[in-house]
């Protein structure tokens, strides 16, 4: 590797864009060597980002370049940096899911439902079963939203602009489902600690279905459109290999690792909110590739779908958030008739409902990997901490060894299909 | 989760291979068990759990710090274990002082443990001795304190209404 | 059949008229009633503005949730750009007139963005979307710039968090009239709802 190393240049002299180095004698190991009159003779460190349209985000990508080839890149975040974390030991409980909510802000629902389980098992509370189905169902259909997504931006990176337009269609159904169920198309305040804020409206059930019957056709246009298509399979296909000892070495978990061969869902291992109750199953890849996560990706679509007509088809009669009077609000009508439910609703609203001290940490499976929060209460109406793992700051440390030696090219489609989410990196 | 019973019976392990001060509690609450380290045993304590247990714990899942501020010792920084072949989660933590924290990294260890500790770092100020690329990672690299600790201020602008919007000048006065 | 029929005789006696114009063949009354048809008197400007506000070229930036919402404006089939000929996103400033702020603007973004205004060429001109640009939305911290307006001169701000795709589109079209020189009245005039300012010394609730 290069002696020269750039994060060794000040703080304030590399926001210049372009440093050059001269080159060692010998040639880097990997690459055959090269002939006197073809060597290039220099190593060019330059900022790829953070704008620039093939970083999904705010992502500063120092790479280091040997004429085509990546040698080395250094991944810069903190750019959409909002203090989230500090700012939700200022806030109750239930608002501080609004600001979790706003960290993976694709996988918006699994933000929340972390946060929820760790503060429910702090709360030591029971979710009722029927709450528990319709989180599932909004969960998957935001995983399908989410991938659909991946799949239109990062075939946008590699250069197939129709996937955007798809992409996106489809992804504005899911939204009109969350918008029929919740009144917000993204970022809705749907799960609240002990359940979802409320039951879901006649005819979203009929409307989820019709989604439902159509996705996989959507699907199979998908693929029509990039499976069988040579340039596709170039640009994917041998690309951003990454061997499965050095993905769980480096803590990659989701899309990615599943790509690798290791079945390793918490869907399945640890499953949480009744999802050992659906039958779906879990697609792994084979060689650690783009193609292979992609593949990944679109196969979770298929599963997904599954998994929301069988919670629609099992979905129980009963309440749609916990009993319990000192965390959920009570419903309306009890006000004008209750003295106790009047304060209880004045308590909530105004103090928030109160934790008893301790530490709990809840991880549920994002589109991305493993989404864990951590959650401390000291006994007041406010968080003392609370820390998200965020799969996507995990996994943009595997950047280095996927991009290591190949070209430009590769190296965009192996963050295309990489997937980070900076609000998550960020936070 | 391992029960109870397990954790203890870890904490025991762990006491026996590197001595008694290595762990100085236990902790098993809402089915989650912690282990309480000393700082200085940290690094030993890891590659213990890592390696020679009989029930190793091979990934690092998150490691992120917390400010316990008034409780001494005030930052505490937690290292959450897995281990997909049982499906179970450990917890290592360990307090230190906020004079001089320091503390052994883990990247040897666990190569994941790279952006995290640099992120505890950046929010806490905790040192982690041995580490490649020491810098800040989410605020910019030449910013003074660190943001996360509890009497960090939270910084931010005064909301402006009526009553109290003529003190504060705006930006084009 | 005489309707289409006179419709192409119409059509052709069009087209012999606008080719004895440019012949120079038509003179007099004629050439007077041509004129008045055919031609349309505006200011410079008035036109200049109407080429520039429906042929706006966006700075293709994203920052957070909001560029998700922005995306969808221009990739989705529902709700998109191209009806206003904004569609052609450009990646490099240089090319590029509107600047759209989507996303929470933190203080290691702010120099950039500023770099980013900067490069642009005149005329330029900036839409905050969202909560989060426009003042700090719910961020009110040590991280995040408390409005974009702070560092760079803003046209419109569209509130929500995230604004839907029909606000933002609204926003647009208010930049548009806003090129255009009439920018639209304002809730007062719309409503006729004078009476009710506050005082500028901030005089209080008493």
């Amino acid at each position: 590797m290069t002696d020269f190393d750039p994060t060794s240049v000040p703080y304030r002299e590399r926001e210049r864009s372009v440093t050059m180095e001269p080159m060692r004698e010998e040639p880097v190991s990997g690459t055959e060597a090269i002939a006197e009159g073809d060597r290039h003779d220099e190593l060019l460190t330059i900022n790829i980002g953070p704008h620039h349209p093939a970083t999904h985000g705010v992502l500063r990508l120092l790479t280091t370049l040997e004429g085509e080839v990546v040698r080395d890149v250094k991944p810069i975040i903190g750019y959409v940096h909002t203090g989230i974390e500090k700012s939700c030991e200022d806030q109750q409980y239930w608002k501080a899911i609004t600001f979790v909510e706003r960290m993976d802000y694709l996988a918006y629902y699994f933000n929340a439902m972390a946060f929820c389980m760790a503060v429910e098992k702090l709360l030591d509370i029971e979710v009722p079963p029927r709450a528990q189905y319709l989180r599932v169902a909004h969960m998957e259909l935001n995983r399908i939203a989410s991938h659909l997504f991946a799949f239109a931006t990062g075939a946008l990176d590699i250069g197939a602009v129709t996937m955007l337009w798809w992409g996106c269609r489809d992804r504005d159904l899911v939204l009109d489902l969350f918008e029929m169920s919740s009144g917000q198309r993204m970022h809705t305040r749907y799960f609240q600690v002990g359940g979802v804020m409320e039951d879901i409206p006649p005819g979203w059930e009929q409307k989820t279905r019709e989604f439902c019957k159509v996705m996989p056709q959507r699907l199979d246009q998908y693929l029509d459109l990039l499976d069988r298509n040579e340039i596709w399979m170039r640009r994917t296909k041998g690309t951003g290999i990454i061997s499965q000892e050095r993905a769980l070495e480096l803590g990659v978990t989701g899309p990615l690792l599943r790509a690798t061969g290791h079945p390793w869902d918490l869907r399945k291992a640890t499953p949480y909110s009744s999802y050992e109750h659906f039958d779906f199953d879990v697609p792994v890849g084979i060689h650690g590739d783009n193609y292979d996560r992609f593949k990944v990706r679109i196969e979770e679509v298929r599963e997904s779908i599954k998994i929301v007509e069988q919670a629609l088809d099992g979905l129980p009669e009963g309440p749609w958030i916990t009993d319990n009077r000192k965390v959920a609000l009570p419903p309306r009508h009890e006000l004008a008739t209750s003295m106790e439910a009047l304060i209880h609703h004045f308590k909530l609203v105004t103090e928030g409902f109160r934790v008893p001290p301790g530490e709990a940490y809840a991880a549920v499976e994002s589109p991305r990997g493993e989404l864990g929060c951590f959650v401390v209460a000291d006994g007041s109406a406010k968080p003392a901490r609370v820390h998200v793992r965020d799969p996507s700051f995990v996994n943009l440390q595997s950047l280095p060894d996927m991009a290591r030696d190949s070209l430009i090219a590769d190296f965009i489609a192996c963050v295309a299909m990489l997937d980070p989410i900076l609000g998550g990196v960020d936070r | 989760m391992p029960d109870a019973t397990g954790l203890e019976l870890i904490a025991q392990r762990v006491r026996d291979k590197l001595g008694d001060e290595s762990v100085t509690g236990t902790v098993f609450f809402r089915d989650q068990a912690t282990l309480e380290v000393a700082p200085a045993a940290l690094h030993d304590v890891l590659a213990y759990l890592r390696d020679e247990d009989d029930e190793p714990w091979t990934s690092l899942m998150s490691l992120h710090g917390c400010d316990y501020l008034p409780d001494e010792p005030r930052l505490g920084v937690h290292y959450q274990l897995l281990s997909m072949e049982r499906t179970d989660r450990l917890n290592v933590k360990t307090r230190l002082g906020a004079d001089d924290p320091r503390l052994p990294t883990v990247i040897d260890l666990f190569p994941t443990a790279d952006f995290q500790e640099r992120e505890v770092y950046d929010m806490f100020g905790v040192v982690f001795e041995g580490h490649p690329d020491h810098r800040r990672i989410l605020m910019p690299e030449d910013y003074e304190g660190f943001p996360q600790r509890r009497d960090f201020p939270m910084g931010g602008e005064p909301v402006l209404y009526t009553f109290n919007e003529g003190k504060y000048p705006r930006w084009y006065d | 059949m005489e309707v289409t029929r006179t419709r192409v005789d119409d059509l052709r006696v069009r087209q012999l008229k606008a080719q004895q114009m440019l012949r120079g063949e038509l003179a007099g009354k004629d050439l007077e009633e041509f004129v008045e048809e055919r031609l349309l008197f505006t200011r410079f400007e008035t036109a200049q503005n109407w080429a520039r506000k429906n042929c706006l070229f966006p700075l293709g930036f994203g920052l957070a949730c909001c560029a998700i919402e922005m995306i969808t404006v221009i990739g989705s089939p529902r709700n998109d750009l191209a009806r206003f000929g904004a569609e052609a996103i450009r990646f490099t400033p240089r090319q590029a007139d509107l600047l759209i702020l989507s996303g929470r603007v933190s203080i290691k973004m702010a120099p950039i963005i500023r770099r980013l205004y900067d490069q642009m060429l005149e005329p330029k001109w900036v839409i905050s979307m969202g909560a989060c640009a426009s003042s700090a939305g719910m961020f009110n911290n040590y991280a995040v710039v408390a409005g974009a307006d702070k560092f760079l001169p803003i046209d419109v701000y569209v509130p929500g968090c995230p604004p839907r795709p029909e606000a933002l589109i609204y926003g647009i079209m208010k930049l548009q009239d806003k090129i255009m020189g009439t920018p639209g009245m304002g809730w007062r005039e719309r409503y006729q709802a004078y009476g009710t300012e506050e005082k500028p010394e901030g005089t209080g609730v008493a």
